[in-house]
């Protein structure tokens, strides 16, 4: 057990859990922007399942990463159109939706994977980082932050571009009051519908690229339901973020950091069975919602779809 | 306008329950020849083998036990306004359970016992399970969603830490709990295949409807999903009944584990799960939380599951088709649904 400290142990660690985190945190960042305009999007892992897969065949046909992830942007949002048409102009039941979408990528993506490639799994080849000079070379973290794909650079930067979009921009100020009064939205001559509408087509395309960003930079390969229920990880974080990306930011590191330690407690010869390190954060989540109950909070709309003049 | 013969309102019905199966399998031929598979042959086999032949049938009709006991708490939580999204965990624990319990209560006490002592505990278990996300939910309003569905993450994984140490079975390679005798699991119905616990299943999906409808309990439930302050206003123990709702809904998807295992595996393998909860949860809401509807969906979705998963070992059609053809049942049932409800509307104006 001494290995436990070792720069070794501490780095696979902390580049596991970048490595993990940055799916959850590019569609928790998606998820967040629907949440706050009253859109519940649990048709979520659908669309990182539909990213996944496009993103992969792409980059693997055309042998480009930055392809892929424009692959798995347009798949997510192709998914994402048809739950915003349903919920949001139509106002139709967002839980069955979602899940129907969910279901359908699942298959689709599955059927798809087996037609093109059969059993076989191909490989994507290792992806190309951008080392930026001197800080690489810190211990413990230079490898894990600094060395990366452009990808992860750009979701860090993401979470702060929405702080200031949400802080201080009107579209920022739209979505949260499509989520808390949709009717003052409306009564000050601002499309609900189109608000919501663009919401969700932003959930599409981080879910998309989040899940591009597993099957190319993350494993390099596609497998059937690869996304494991990472989009209902992204939606619980985008509902206990409340509103700050800076929480997603958090608590995605933190999921990805026990989803690694398995392979980095492997590193220095601890077995444990993996289904005790993956029950850690959810535990964790438990715990924090014992803790800190009263201060989870839910835009009121959430979930409802609006029409115009219904009381 | 709102007076309609009744033979085109029963038509009318018929045409919203069929015509989005229809509208599915059409676009799922259009699927399959893009495959290069026969549509034709391939529905015809799902069809003979999921509903037609009597081995099918009877597979059927069994895969809608665990579903319809799911489906009966989900009426429950969903009446009462509370979104139980954590039944796959509350299942998989209670399952897990059950399984390893089973066979040791079988050389001490009757099968008839066995079979109650393992009802009991499996519906404690889940109902135990849901117990923090409804004090958090009845203390202090925190969301269930999130709540509920952290607890089936972590029940699933803890379901698998229970088989693969302390329930694991040593005589076996594979890492799962020992396996109960056949004439130890739910009896069989006459000369069929199909075990009682779908006959039960039944009795408590028409049980839990009449309950919601008919009795003070189902009442004031309903009122709680309603509106929470007016059930606060109206005397009603707030608390108490939301606590109420998620042990009965979470101890039936309990149930629905203990009769998965009783009646038809017998063991439970690492790494099972067979994730009934993500398909029942829309089939219940599309069904209106109405009892009988979920009957007839239910039977939909086992007759399209089982057909299909005979069709992917003989035509080469992986079973993943199933999946798209479920998601887009679900998809145009909510758009039919969606637009009678429209055309309801405009015709009472």
């Amino acid at each position: 057990m001494d290995g436990l400290l070792s720069e070794a142990f501490i780095a696979s660690l902390f580049f596991g859990a970048v490595t993990a985190g940055v799916p959850l945190l590019l569609a928790g960042l998606g998820e967040q922007v629907s949440e706050k305009a009253g859109v519940l999007n649990i048709g979520l892992e659908g669309m990182m399942l539909a990213g996944a897969f496009a993103g992969f065949a792409t980059a693997y046909a055309t042998e480009s990463f930055l392809a892929g992830f424009c692959a798995g942007i347009l798949a997510g949002m192709a998914v994402s159109l048809i739950m915003a048409v349903l919920c949001v102009v139509l106002g139709m039941n967002q839980i069955v939706v979602g899940i129907a979408i969910t279901l359908g990528a699942e298959g689709i993506t599955a059927l798809l994977h087996h037609v093109l490639y059969s059993r076989s799994y191909p490989r994507l080849s290792r992806v190309e980082t951008w080392t930026i000079p001197g800080l690489a070379d810190i211990p413990y973290v230079g490898q894990a932050f600094f060395d990366r794909n452009v990808l992860i650079y750009l979701a860090f930067a993401l979470t702060f571009f929405m702080i200031w979009v949400f802080r201080r921009t009107q579209a920022g100020l739209n979505l949260q009051a499509a989520g808390d009064a949709p009717a003052a939205l409306d009564a000050a001559g601002v499309s609900v519908t189109v608000t919501r509408f663009a919401s969700v087509l932003v959930t599409g395309c981080l879910g998309g690229l989040g899940g591009a960003y597993m099957a190319t930079v993350g494993g390099g390969l596609f497998l059937p339901f690869m996304t494991g229920g990472a989009g209902f990880i992204a939606i619980v974080l985008a509902m206990l973020a409340r509103g700050n990306p800076l929480w997603i930011l958090f608590g995605a590191f933190l999921f990805g950091a026990s989803l690694a330690l398995t392979t980095a407690l492997q590193v220095v010869g601890v077995n444990i069975p993996t289904d005790v390190i993956q029950m850690l954060p959810f535990a964790m989540v438990i715990v924090v919602l014992l803790l800190f109950a009263r201060h989870s909070y839910l835009p009121p709309a959430l979930g409802l779809p609006y029409q115009r003049g219904a009381r | 306008m709102n007076r309609q013969h009744p033979l085109v309102s029963r038509l009318h019905g018929t045409v919203s329950v069929l015509l989005p199966v229809v509208l599915a399998l059409t676009v799922g031929a259009i699927l399959l020849l893009a495959l290069g598979k026969d549509p034709i042959a391939y529905y015809g086999y799902v069809i003979r083998r999921g509903l037609l032949s009597p081995t099918g049938l009877e597979a059927s009709l069994t895969r809608t036990a665990p579903l319809l006991l799911i489906a009966a708490g989900l009426i429950v939580a969903f009446r009462s306004g509370l979104w139980n999204l954590g039944v796959d965990g509350q299942l998989l624990l209670a399952a897990v359970v059950t399984a390893a319990l089973a066979p040791e209560l079988a050389d001490r006490l009757p099968s008839v016992l066995v079979i109650a002592v393992c009802f009991a505990v499996a519906m404690a278990v889940g109902a135990a399970w849901s117990l923090i996300p409804a004090l958090l939910k009845a203390q202090f309003g925190v969301n269930e969603i999130i709540s509920t569905l952290m607890m089936s993450f972590l029940g699933v994984s803890l379901a698998n830490v229970l088989i693969k140490i302390p329930f694991n079975d040593p005589l076996t390679t594979v890492p799962q709990t020992a396996t109960l005798a056949v004439e130890d699991r739910l009896s069989r119905l006459a000369d069929t295949t199909i075990h009682w616990g779908v006959l039960l299943a039944l009795v408590v999906v028409v049980a839990v409807h009449h309950a919601m409808t008919m009795t003070a309990l189902g009442m004031r439930l309903q009122i709680v999903g309603a509106n929470m302050r007016t059930a606060v206003h109206a005397g009603l123990r707030l608390r108490l009944l939301v606590i109420v709702a998620f042990a009965i809904s979470a101890g039936l998807a309990g149930l629905a584990g203990a009769v998965d295992v009783l009646g038809v595996h017998g063991t439970i393998r690492a790494d099972w799960n067979p994730a009934y909860g993500i398909v029942v949860i829309p089939l219940v809401f599309l069904a209106r939380f109405n009892g009988y509807a979920v009957i007839a969906f239910v039977f939909v979705f086992a007759v399209l599951v089982i057909g299909g998963e005979s069709a992917a070992r003989r035509l080469d059609v992986p079973t993943y088709f199933v999946l798209v053809l479920v998601g887009l049942v679900m998809l145009f049932m909510a758009i039919t649904e969606f637009m009678d409800h429209r055309r309801r509307l405009t015709a009472r104006d």
